[in-house]
């Protein structure tokens, strides 16, 4: 059974949302995701500054696997990127909701949160998998 | 069989297809023939077949290649295999790539290799499309690619990456040097350029100023690709040492290394690059790991950007290699060795020397542009040079590669080179009979 923690949004492509409360995001893939790819071995991360839409591919993490694609849940501007993630993305496996965190984002649209799905949806759409 | 499956002959099984599209018989196709009038018929063409002396480079040369390559080459082993990539079944072939990649690497002083590509063209294409990817600094998806670069390359990378929204920029070069300058680099790139590419030897044969290019791209923010014969770089600055930080793509085409001329191929291409840029380069890749136990092993290894797991997005339709002259080719470097390699490219460009010098005496043959020239050289003449060339191909001289249709503005030339393959009785056979040409008095150049 993955972790999902209840006060987190989530999207149909396993990434998660966590609101700041101050009109930043923090944007990560979630457990049932990272359990999927395996064990990762590098992580390309967006430039800091650069403009995002909801549902870009902002971010390719791969594992010896698959390279997947992970997909912006909301649109901004991206203010932070993890960068300790270059020298260990098996951060991600070991903590993906909070040091395995991937970029942080000013939101353009506050209102595209309430558009995601809450932990119990999620929960719902992975059982199914 | 056909009880079993109930039909009563193969016919059912195509009945489904519409009749008017079913052919009756092969028509122009003649009775097979037994293996003895085959071979007789062989004997009869190859009989045909003419011995010429070969002056001819522009991207394909020909060398000695000892006879222990292909030799080897041609075991069962590996001559017949299909697609050796597992692990538990081809450690052999794996690591054999393994010491190519790593001949590679040393020869280019580049970081990675990968297990090759079709040929030195389509690697310029792959490395083009390598920098517009791994180039995140840069939005404008153009690449520089100076008419020194061999122009059956730079019409193979615009056909491949014509459809991706990426522009090649052409630079015209100096003609009394018959290199590309950094003026007009610099001029060309505008405000935002991603990649320029640079031919060393250049198409020509001359030497560009590798240096001064590589250090102005990577002070604002282009990446260099080069061109490099594998052979000149035994002997010339390899990319891995250009400028303050070296290429950042090098690539080119292998088949100086092992590869008999063969009509134009099988070749195939090397492409190399730095460590920040290995998960952009496509292509395979065969890497060192240990098993279970701890024992050395061989695997394809960086497989999660190829096209069988990343499908669109991978960095590359192409997943195979060129195993075989890949082989062929690490073969011939073990055995020649870098003093081998280093030898013949010192041949070649003493015998490319004692051509231009011998042919430069007639009256009507000079050479185009000044500055040092390695393993090639343009001539111009006097006379007409397909006319030339035509004179001397009747008398079994390949005298060079005619410039006209790919450089029209160079009146009249050739691109000669003489590998070390070439002996004195050859040039000098070569001087002769051109000096005869320029002696028939029908054939002056007209006067524009």
């Amino acid at each position: 059974m993955s972790e999902i923690p209840s006060e987190l949004k989530y999207t149909k492509s396993h990434e998660w949302v966590r609101d700041e409360d101050n009109g930043t995001v923090t944007v990560g893939i979630t457990d049932h995701a990272q359990a999927l790819l395996g064990d990762l071995v590098f992580v390309e991360l967006p430039e800091v500054g650069s403009e995002v839409s909801a549902e870009d591919a902002i971010c390719v993490v791969e594992s010896v696997k698959a390279a997947s694609d992970v997909y912006m849940p909301v649109s901004g501007e991206v203010l932070a990127v993890n960068d300790s993630l270059a020298d260990a993305p098996e951060t991600i496996n070991d903590s993906p909701y909070d040091d395995g965190w991937l970029v942080k984002v000013k939101l353009s649209n506050p209102d595209q949160i309430s558009d995601l799905m809450d932990a119990d949806s999620y929960a719902t759409e992975t059982a199914e998998d | 069989m056909l009880e079993t499956i109930g039909i009563r002959n193969t016919d059912e099984l195509f009945e489904e297809i519409p009749s008017h599209l079913k052919v009756s018989g092969l028509e122009g196709i003649p009775q097979g023939m037994t293996e003895m009038e085959v071979s007789r018929l062989m004997h009869q063409r190859a009989a045909e077949n003419k011995q010429a002396v070969c002056f001819i480079g522009a991207g394909a040369y020909e060398h000695h290649i000892p006879a222990a390559v292909w030799q080897l080459t041609t075991r069962g082993e590996y001559y017949t295999v299909y697609t050796p990539y597992q692990a538990e079944a081809s450690q052999g072939t794996l690591q054999l790539t393994y010491e190519f990649q790593s001949m590679m690497t040393a020869l280019t002083e580049m970081d990675v290799s990968n297990a090759s590509l079709y040929d030195g063209a389509s690697a310029l294409a792959e490395a083009i499309l390598m920098a517009v990817r791994g180039n995140r600094k840069s939005k404008s998806r153009r690449i520089i690619i100076p008419r020194t670069v061999h122009p059956a390359y730079r019409k193979t990378a615009e056909t491949i990456v014509s459809g991706q929204n990426i522009e090649l920029v052409e630079v015209d070069y100096d003609r009394a040097s018959g290199t590309v300058q950094l003026d007009a680099i610099q001029q060309a790139a505008g405000d935002d350029i991603t990649a320029v590419v640079i031919q060393q030897p250049s198409f020509f044969g001359t030497l560009e100023d590798v240096d001064a290019i590589t250090d102005w791209a990577h002070q604002n923010n282009v990446l260099v690709i080069s061109i490099t014969n594998p052979l000149s770089i035994a002997v010339l600055k390899p990319p891995g040492q250009w400028g303050g930080n070296g290429a950042d793509i090098a690539c080119g085409e292998g088949q100086p290394l092992g590869a008999p001329l063969s009509c134009g191929g099988p070749y195939y291409g090397f492409l190399c690059c730095s460590k920040a840029l290995v998960r952009q380069m496509p292509g395979r890749i065969v890497g060192r790991t240990t098993d279970v136990d701890g024992k050395e092993g061989f695997v394809l290894t960086l497989q999660a950007r190829e096209q069988h797991i990343r499908r669109s997005k991978a960095t590359s339709n192409i997943c195979t290699n060129q195993g075989l002259v890949v082989t062929a080719s690490t073969i011939h470097m073990a055995i020649l060795g870098p003093q081998g390699l280093e030898n013949t490219a010192a041949a070649c460009h003493a015998n490319t020397r004692e051509l231009v010098a011998q042919l430069s005496t007639i009256d009507g043959v000079r050479t185009a542009f000044n500055g040092p020239i390695f393993h090639e050289s343009v001539l111009l003449l006097d006379k007409l040079a397909d006319e030339v060339l035509e004179l001397l191909a009747a008398q079994d001289i390949l005298g060079g590669y005619d410039l006209g249709e790919d450089y029209p503005e160079l009146d009249s030339a050739i691109l000669v080179c003489a590998t070390e393959l070439r002996t004195e009785e050859d040039i000098m056979a070569y001087r002769t009979a051109l000096q005869a040409v320029f002696g028939i008095q029908s054939m002056h150049k007209e006067i524009a």
